[in-house]
């Protein structure tokens, strides 16, 4: 319970805010005269609105249309009504590259790189809470700075240290590095210092449970919310990378979606439109479904990571 | 206590391990590799400055810095514009407007979809002959002829920054509606009583009140902005055709570095891309800063 209304406060309630607005005590009554007005600027605005949403859906609609059209079809125009062709587009696209075999390694990927970020920067962002130790301001600065440094910034030099340690064309450069990752580390530790009473904690060390079990059993329950709002980018940024994937494999059995999808556009499945867009949908529509169901907990999540600091 | 507190390290260790190893120690070893003629085989030289003179006379790298600022810059004043108009409608108190939720989900749905699937699809929707794109605009009877947008560079560049447009408006919007929400109605009834119109509340309560989210919206999206790599890479060949119009810093470095075994002046690409990266960020800082100076002078 008290978590929850903890999670409420964080992350700001968009929802409940422009309500409060609409309640205002000092709300004039309009004219008559100017409320028809209002009426004709309201409908204006909502359909620039649909158009706007529109325009934000019709691409992924003319995918998922052309990818069940032939190639000829596709080629001769456009329409809404889809054609018959899909299970034709499925086999010349399987012909060429085995895209589930995709999906799963960006599952993996994806799965495990969010777990371990969540596990391990709750881990350090526990330590670096309740423990006063030689050298932590220090070491906590250091690693906000280093925040600020791009990713692309030590590319070369990680490439030659994956090779070094021999762990090229294999997921690990993809996966271990998540153990560290500071940003989430901050925000975790922000949560955590505003939410857990170190009396709490003290409380179950007189109760003789051990530092690591107390971790386990309190602190990481209580730390939830923060982690699933920070496990919600982890995981959309893991699916959809790129460049580094694209940088550490090489055989195509390896690849990712995102990878898979570069690989198709010089392939001779380019040259079947409808099944090139099936590869495409394949690799958007599951991540649209997942969208239906999150997108409240999406929308305030990306609020709270801008508007907390 | 002071026993227990050692067990902080313990805690902190993983992290640490795995931060050094993957982070700081490639940060050091590219620096090191940007002085050297590094080729992906050991034995390479030390250069000196080699590298960096080379960048600074570059005309591709020069090219690459113009085109990455020109393509963000248009997609963020866009994306901007269309964001705080947005977040302007949907506070308005009279409007009243509903369907938020609704209309944000759809507005949001761009950014969630893997890039190199938004390269591939817009690659085919733009194609000058099949494309879905130009056969609409000449059925709907905009234009007569098709268009061959990723041909031509202004066009080309044009394409990129709206598709990002399409991708980020919704985020940008998401923000700033936090924000606008988070601002207490007792200023706007201040500014109404006032005798305030909308667009003065706009000018002198809500833009100056969301000056700290603008200013974090403006540093995420420039630092990913410089950034702009897959969307360039994938929608034409991968080295920025038409006429080197898509090649991006980037894209720049990672063809260097992984194209053509240029480690030891990609490395100094990357180590150039990171000082603009810095000089970027610290005038959008100072700019932001300066203005509120200004107003505080004002005001006294």
């Amino acid at each position: 319970m008290e978590q929850n209304a903890e999670t409420r406060r964080m992350l700001p309630d968009s929802e409940a805010q422009p309500k409060r607005k609409n309640d205002r005590p000092l709300k004039v009554a309009p004219p008559k005269k100017e409320k028809s007005k209002h009426r004709v600027i309201r409908g204006l605005i909502y359909a620039s609105l649909t158009i706007l949403a529109i325009i934000c859906f019709i691409p992924f609609l003319m995918m998922i249309i052309n990818a069940t059209r032939t190639n000829g079809e596709v080629i001769s125009g456009f329409t809404l009504i889809p054609g018959n062709a899909l299970l034709d587009n499925y086999a010349t696209l399987s012909e060429y590259i085995n895209i589930w075999t995709g999906f799963k390694n960006s599952l993996i990927i994806s799965v495990s790189v969010t777990v371990l970020s969540g596990y391990f920067s709750a881990l350090t962002a526990y330590g670096f809470t309740f423990y006063n130790f030689k050298g932590k301001n220090a070491m906590f600065i250091f690693m906000l700075v280093m925040m600020m440094v791009p990713a692309q910034l030590g590319l070369i030099g990680f490439y030659e240290i994956s090779k070094t340690l021999g762990i090229l064309d294999s997921f690990i450069p993809l996966i271990v590095p998540a153990i560290a990752t500071p940003f989430t580390v901050f925000f975790i530790r922000q949560y955590t210092q505003a939410t857990l009473h170190i009396s709490l904690i003290e409380a179950a060390r007189i109760d003789g449970a051990s530092e690591l079990r107390i971790f386990h059993t309190i602190a990481l329950p209580m730390m939830m919310p923060a982690i699933a709002t920070m496990s919600i980018f982890t995981f959309i940024g893991s699916w959809n990378n790129y460049l580094m994937p694209l940088v550490l494999l090489f055989s195509p059995e390896k690849y990712t979606l995102p990878v898979l999808m570069g690989f198709l556009k010089g392939s001779q499945v380019a040259e079947n439109l409808g099944a090139l867009y099936l590869g495409i949908a394949i690799s958007v529509v599951p991540i649209m479904i997942a969208f239906l169901f999150l997108s409240k907990y999406i929308v305030s999540s990306i609020s709270a990571g801008a508007v907390k600091e | 206590m002071k026993k227990l507190d050692r067990y902080g390290y313990l805690f902190i260790a993983p992290f640490w391990v795995v931060f050094l190893t993957f982070s700081i120690y490639p940060v050091f070893l590219t620096l090191y590799y940007s002085f050297t003629n590094y080729t992906g085989s050991p034995g390479e030289e030390i250069v000196g400055f080699a590298n960096y003179t080379r960048l600074l006379t570059d005309t591709y790298f020069i090219e690459a810095f113009f085109n990455t600022i020109k393509i963000w810059g248009v997609n963020f004043a866009l994306q901007m514009g269309m964001a705080l108009l947005l977040a302007l409608l949907f506070s308005d108190l009279r409007l009243k407007l509903k369907g938020l939720n609704f209309f944000r989900s759809f507005f949001y749905l761009p950014n969630l979809i893997t890039i190199s699937s938004v390269a591939l699809l817009f690659g085919i929707l733009l194609d000058w002959q099949h494309g879905s794109l130009n056969m609409v605009l000449m059925k709907i009877g905009l234009i007569s002829n098709p268009i061959d947008w990723l041909a031509e560079p202004v066009t080309a560049q044009l394409s990129v920054s709206l598709i990002l447009t399409w991708m980020w408006f919704g985020h940008s919007f998401i923000i700033v509606m936090a924000g606008v929400s988070g601002i207490s109605t007792d200023y706007f009834e201040a500014a109404h009583i006032d005798g305030a119109n909308r667009w003065q509340m706009f000018t002198k309560v809500t833009l100056p009140l969301l000056k700290p989210i603008l200013l974090y919206i403006m540093i995420t999206s420039l630092i990913g902005g410089l950034q702009l790599f897959d969307l360039p890479m994938l929608i034409t060949d991968g080295i920025g055709s038409p006429d080197g119009s898509l090649n991006t810093m980037v894209l720049y470095l990672y063809n260097q570095a992984f194209k053509y075994n240029n480690y030891g002046y990609a490395s100094a690409v990357a180590y150039g891309l990171f000082l603009i990266t810095l000089i970027f960020s610290a005038i959008v800082f100072k700019g932001m800063f300066r203005n509120e100076r200004a107003t505080q002078k004002k005001g006294a």
